[in-house]
């Protein structure tokens, strides 16, 4: 077991569609232990929220899981019952989303929604937990008093991150997962959100897996970072190591596209556009965009392979030594 | 209720006069307008001029046409339809005699759409393509396609003639005392006087009016309910809702259901205006002495203030059904509160 606390092994997710199957995950790695925040950046389309709702069990139909399992705390997810799923689900990993104003339901109070949260979780009565639903909002730092009794529409998409917070905590959640929490929501208010984050989940140490696409929040948030690429896990390592020694050529290519204060030096993007996961790229999904693809590349898809103590990157640049030599001409 | 939801529905109303006077002009207009004659309908082809003078002095038809309109807004004002030519009684009276079958009628044929077609709906949505899906849709393409006098007809042959469970045309059997005059709905009426031996008969007549007329209602509503849930079910909400660890059930019935209804409130509010006109089909069929009944007979003999009184009378019933989908949105969606 490489986490204790989540580990993700070979996923592959497909989803059927009218214009074909999408293999939306192509062997995902990924794996934590208790309290670690990991981030999982990549661009949209790459992943990330099939692999949060993976972790969830939410993947339904049109999408299925078709290989590969996902361990929390060594237990098998796919070989639980489903009333052990929905027993863990809110309780031991509980989610924030993007939108949140559409993640509440526009017809129930705020307050209904997250009693119903902590009735569940409790087992207790829907009216016996509004005075936990009082302190968790307070705790979030919203007007509890009044905000219990308004209605989604009439929060601020602050107001409302704060309340989707509130409730994914109330649990006390070993795994929380926050999908791109501040997308949605205007800088100084990012700011905030992120700060409230920061904190609480500080104060009650629970492991967080950040879904983004943008490296500043990740890099000032997280512990470890994982970047995903059309399906896969690309590059997997401590964040220090990921923004200091990029190996991977993607996400080195990620990294020389984000502005930094005081560069002179013009942005560079990567060539190229995400590929079209219906009918995706032979071997590495990322060879036709890559300036080092070699033959290997589009024939073997390259596994998450340990470069180094704690650093994994799934590149044939980098695979063991003395392995397809003769295909390793242009390093 | 509060004062702003007070002014709101005050507001509507004064709309809803102005919509009538509207309605009012039109229908005087169009019954004055078709080149027909309605003393040569009373009296027949061959009655003496003189008497056929006589006859629209007495109606007020020798009058022109404005002060005619004058003299009918002047009594819609005061309540009064005018006296039907056939029946020689006020045209109110008749309506109130008439109209009370069909709101039962539609009452029941609704209450029966909705349970079903919203039941319907939501399997269809929720076991997508599965077989339950097919077979609702499938039912629901039947209801709208099959003419309600062959759905009628085939439902009395089964029913009343062949298997004999239920009784054919009629409100009450011909031996059942009606109960006392209330609301003028018979069903009503036993349940509120306790006459339970006249409840349960009349309950056996209505059945199979209101399923056949409530057909083509479960129809539509269950495709607007499969349509409605199958939007809300993609929310972002409802993926909340599972991610909270909700069960199934809960998601379905607690969380998308109330969101999905509101569409399906604007179907159910126009099928009940459209049914609250009265069938004229299954009326005939059934024997059921309804608005739909009266009026086409009225139309057949072009007696005119019959067909203005009752078409006014549906269109104000229609308004009325229009602002109860509207205050029933406010109910359902906070975002649509005043």
């Amino acid at each position: 077991m490489r986490g204790n606390l989540l580990d993700v092994k070979n996923l592959k997710v497909v989803f059927y569609t009218y214009r074909g199957v999408i293999k939306a995950l192509n062997g995902v790695e990924l794996w934590m232990n208790h309290g670690e925040r990991l981030g999982v950046i990549g661009e949209t389309g790459c992943g990330k929220s099939v692999t949060s709702l993976s972790i969830m069990g939410l993947i339904e139909q049109p999408g299925e899981i078709v290989e590969g399992n996902v361990y929390f705390e060594g237990k098998s997810m796919q070989k639980m019952n489903s009333s052990v799923l929905y027993d863990m689900r809110g309780k031991e990993i509980s989610m924030i989303f993007q939108e949140p104003v559409s993640a509440l339901n526009p017809v129930m109070k705020v307050g209904f929604q997250i009693a119903e949260s902590i009735a569940r979780t409790k087992k207790i009565s829907i009216k016996s937990a509004y005075p936990d639903v009082f302190k968790m909002l307070e705790l979030v730092g919203l007007d509890a008093g009044r905000v219990i009794n308004l209605y989604p529409h009439e929060l601020s998409g602050g107001m409302a991150q704060r309340a989707m917070i509130a409730m994914a905590l109330s649990s006390h959640p070993k795994l929380l997962i926050a999908d791109e929490p501040t997308s949605a929501l205007d800088v100084t208010i990012q700011a905030q959100i992120m700060k409230l984050l920061d904190d609480l989940v500080s104060e009650m140490g629970n492991a967080v897996i950040l879904i983004t696409h943008d490296m500043g929040v990740a890099a000032e948030f997280c512990d470890k970072i994982a970047v995903m690429y059309a399906g896969n896990v690309v590059e997997y390592a401590s964040t220090t190591d990921i923004f200091d020694e990029p190996l991977h050529p993607y996400t080195k290519g990620l990294l020389k596209a984000v502005p930094r204060v005081g560069q002179s030096k013009e942005l560079v993007g990567i060539p190229g556009t995400v590929p079209d996961l219906v009918n995706p790229p032979s071997g590495c999904r990322f060879h036709p965009r890559c300036s080092h693809a070699m033959k290997i590349c589009a024939e073997e898809l390259p596994p998450l392979f340990e470069v180094k103590q704690g650093h994994y990157v799934a590149c044939h640049l980098y695979t063991r030594e003395g392995e397809h030599d003769g295909n390793r001409s242009k390093i | 209720m509060n004062l702003k939801l007070g002014m709101y529905i005050l507001k509507r109303l004064s709309l809803m006069a102005l919509v009538m006077f509207g309605v009012s002009i039109i229908v005087f207009f169009i019954a004055h307008v078709i080149p027909a004659d309605p003393v040569g309908a009373l009296l027949g082809g061959n009655a003496p001029p003189a008497l056929v003078d006589q006859m629209k002095h007495q109606l007020g038809l020798d009058k022109p046409l404005w002060e005619q309109f004058e003299i009918y807004m002047v009594g819609l004002l005061h309540g009064n339809f005018g006296t039907s030519l056939k029946s020689n009684r006020p045209v109110i009276q008749d309506i109130s005699e008439y109209f009370p079958a069909t709101l039962e009628l539609a009452i029941f044929s609704i209450i029966f759409s909705i349970i079903l077609g919203v039941i319907l709906g939501i399997i269809s949505a929720v076991h997508r393509n599965s077989w339950a899906d097919h077979f609702s849709r499938i039912f629901s393409i039947l209801g709208v396609s099959m003419p309600v006098f062959w759905t009628g007809l085939i439902l009395l042959l089964i029913f009343y003639y062949l298997l004999g469970w239920l009784p054919g045309a009629g409100q009450l059997s011909l031996f059942t005392i009606p109960p006392k005059r209330i609301t003028g709905m018979v069903i009503f009426d036993a349940l509120f006087t306790g006459d339970w031996a006249a409840f349960w008969d009349g309950l056996r007549h209505i059945v199979l009016p209101s399923i056949v007329l409530g057909y083509a209602a479960t129809a539509s509503i269950g495709r607007i309910t499969r349509a409605s849930m199958l939007d809300v079910l993609r929310q972002d909400f409802i993926r909340t809702a599972k991610a909270k660890g909700l069960s199934k059930r809960i998601v379905i019935y607690r969380h998308a259901l109330r969101n999905a209804l509101i569409p399906v409130i604007t179907v159910i509010g126009l099928t009940f205006g459209g049914l609250l006109e009265g069938a004229v089909l299954t009326e005939t069929i059934f024997g059921w002495p309804g608005l739909g009944r009266y009026i086409v007979n009225a139309l057949l003999v072009l007696d005119y203030p019959a067909i203005m009184g009752g078409t006014f009378f549906i269109a104000l019933a229609y308004s009325l059904a229009n602002l109860a989908v509207d205050l029933t949105y406010a109910a359902l969606d906070p975002r649509m509160r005043i």
